[in-house]
């Protein structure tokens, strides 16, 4: 009697939505949180970039010292420049300023230079990758020539080129470090949107006449998500030491005042028989910083991808 | 197989085509356009305007472009400004320099990265494979610009056991051949002069080669690890082979695939990416060319160079893909 009522066909584009959506989407979110929290890699690389964002935020609060500040330059020798002491726990650098205040506010530069490089760089890659894991066609075959030619330049040159264009500065090391992300997340996106075309729940929405748009919009982009965070925070490990790298290279801010990490590394290069710890300060912050992203972004792998779990 | 290669060599060409594109539109959107560039400090508006009617940088952007592709065919890339030298001719003598260090930094890489994921691999879950994946992570979280830092100030200032500048010591005459310094030293068969360009190879070797040693512990381990677990291996024990035999013939060939891909990976990527490390270590070759290059403004250098390195980035990545085939006969190229 029900079966007459009701037709057995019951599914309306809301249901598929839902079984698409919060049957798989949830599970694995809240698993893949589950597993990140209990993975002592990602609790240490987690409080690495905790402490990182903390110290980047709070800079003027945290830093003994204006990193400006060259009121201890009558200490400079040329062939003595004071180490770490009990007023300066990072020593001084070699135009007479507190080396530890220029880490903390160089980890300002670092935090925004990679965050906001990123985010351009993973938007533009996806909206890419999006039209063409949504179009296919031309529009495909067009998008993934492009992504051929980008990729057939080694980033860090690609990045040099365009810094070269902007000229020094900030913004220019973030458009340098953002442009050679493009085609990976774009690649990454259509793959996986590829990928997640080929499953069952996408033939059964087709099936009951879920329109294209609402179909790749709703249901394939928004499950072929995960392997994008994966690469977003190695990435972010990456874009925090080409952006020192720019900078060591001479293409940083304009201005020699601004505490880059990079950029101290360049100037100590001249120093460092006199001065090794002005070498060692700034790169060890560089690569625990790196370190913090990669430990995370591993167990964010380990977590998200099916493959590994066990 | 002939037919994969031809093919492959092909879709270089839109590459190649797109990237001059690129790179035309690159040099027309330098600051102050490309007679600034040209000029330096020199620039004076009249200046400016002959050297854009001289070089034709005042006709037309399609005549520009057609010139310039004409040139482009030819392997003309004209003369760089800074070094007032033929650009290929700079390469020629350049790129043998960069394929040294990135053979002595793969060496260093694969010779220690690859036992090093297969002993990890096999102590899974001991302290040996944990302290081996810990260092791993950190080998690829150091930036190459410090790490060669720290080797200078180590084996250099401190201790003052090997060089850090350059190819060769300044006093020491070598006549140049191939432009390969280890080459030309056999050829002129000059004991000395091998021994020193080794010598100069090895901190830059070891700075260039960590993070691709890094990536290759982890990948071999990751691989191995999972043929350990395949069904054949336990049949291989089963008979009762020597673990020597199985690690050998079983283990290590079927997961090699993965770890030749990195290898490819990184080597194509060291001789282009290798920018840092040459500049650290005053190495004459392609990557301090362009970073110099890029920070000089000297635009013929820098088309050229791009477009060899990606020509050559592209050339490594199908010979990666031809060893697929040799390696595993399972795999056809199609």
């Amino acid at each position: 009697m029900r079966l007459s009522r009701r037709p057995v066909v019951v599914m309306t584009e809301g249901d598929v939505d839902d079984m698409a959506e919060i049957a798989p989407r949830n599970s694995l979110g809240r698993e893949g949180w589950r597993r990140i929290r209990r993975n002592p890699l990602a609790v240490v690389g987690g409080g690495v970039i905790l402490f990182f964002i903390i110290v980047a935020v709070f800079a003027p609060l945290i830093a003994p010292y204006n990193p400006l500040d060259k009121s201890w330059f009558d200490q400079i020798r040329p062939t003595s420049i004071p180490g770490p002491s009990g007023s300066h726990w990072f020593g001084l650098d070699a135009a007479g300023r507190d080396e530890l205040s220029r880490i903390i506010f160089g980890a300002r530069a670092s935090l925004i230079i990679g965050v906001v490089s990123l985010l351009i760089g993973a938007f533009l890659g996806a909206s890419l990758g999006l039209l063409a894991g949504a179009f296919g066609g031309w529009v495909d075959s067009l998008i993934m020539r492009i992504t051929d030619i980008m990729l057939s330049v080694p980033g860090l040159l690609l990045a040099l080129s365009i810094a070269a264009v902007i000229g020094q500065s900030q913004t220019s090391i973030i458009v340098a470090v953002a442009v050679p992300n493009i085609p990976l997340f774009a690649r990454l996106l259509r793959g996986s949107m590829l990928g997640e075309r080929q499953k069952d729940y996408v033939a059964s929405a087709e099936s009951v006449g879920v329109r294209r748009r609402s179909l790749v919009m709703r249901h394939v982009f928004p499950n072929s998500l995960a392997p994008m965070l994966v690469q977003a925070s190695l990435a972010l490990s990456t874009a925090i030491i080409d952006a020192a790298a720019l900078s060591f290279l001479g293409l940083g801010s304009a201005d020699p005042g601004v505490a880059e990490w990079g950029r101290m590394l360049t100037d100590t290069t001249r120093y460092l028989r006199v001065a090794p710890h002005l070498a060692i300060f700034p790169g060890v912050a560089i690569m625990i910083t790196a370190l913090g992203f990669n430990l995370f972004g591993e167990a964010v792998r380990e977590a998200l991808d099916p493959k590994l779990r066990r | 197989m002939i037919k994969f290669i031809v093919r492959r060599l092909l879709l270089l060409i839109p590459i190649l085509f797109g990237l001059s594109l690129l790179l035309f539109i690159w040099v027309r959107a330098l600051p102050g356009g490309p007679a600034t560039a040209l000029l330096g400090e020199k620039a004076t508006p009249a200046r400016i305007a002959e050297v854009n009617r001289s070089y034709g940088f005042d006709r037309p952007l399609l005549t520009q472009y057609l010139t310039y592709m004409k040139k482009v065919v030819r392997l003309d890339f004209g003369q760089s400004i800074a070094l007032r030298r033929d650009v290929t001719d700079e390469i020629i003598r350049r790129f043998p320099a960069t394929v040294e260090l990135a053979g002595a930094a793969m060496l260093f890489a694969v010779g220690i990265g690859i036992p090093l994921g297969l002993m990890a691999a096999k102590r899974e879950r001991t302290w040996f494979d944990y302290s081996a994946v810990t260092a791993s992570l950190i080998g690829v979280s150091i930036p190459v610009f410090f790490l060669a830092q720290i080797l200078k100030y180590i084996f250099a200032l401190k201790f003052s056991l090997l060089p850090t500048i350059g190819r060769l010591t300044t006093t020491r005459h070598l006549t140049e051949h191939t432009h390969f310094n280890i080459l030309d030293s056999i050829i002129e068969w000059d004991s000395g002069a091998l021994w020193d360009s080794i010598k100069h190879l090895i901190l830059p070797g070891i700075a260039l080669g960590t993070i691709p040693l890094a990536i290759i512990a982890r990948i071999t381990r990751a691989s191995v690890l999972e043929v350990l677990n395949e069904d054949y291996v336990r049949t291989a024990r089963a008979k009762g082979l020597r673990t020597r035999a199985i690690s050998r013939g079983h283990v290590l060939r079927n997961a090699l695939l993965p770890i030749i891909t990195v290898i490819g990976l990184q080597t194509g990527l060291l001789l282009s990416g290798a920018v840092l490390t040459e500049q650290v270590f005053t190495w004459n070759g392609m990557g301090s060319l362009l970073a110099d290059g890029v920070i000089k403004k000297d635009y013929p250098v820098i088309q050229g160079g791009v477009m060899f390195l990606a020509v050559v980035f592209v050339l490594v990545n199908l010979l990666v893909d031809v060893l697929y085939a040799v390696i595993d006969p399972r795999i056809r190229v199609s």
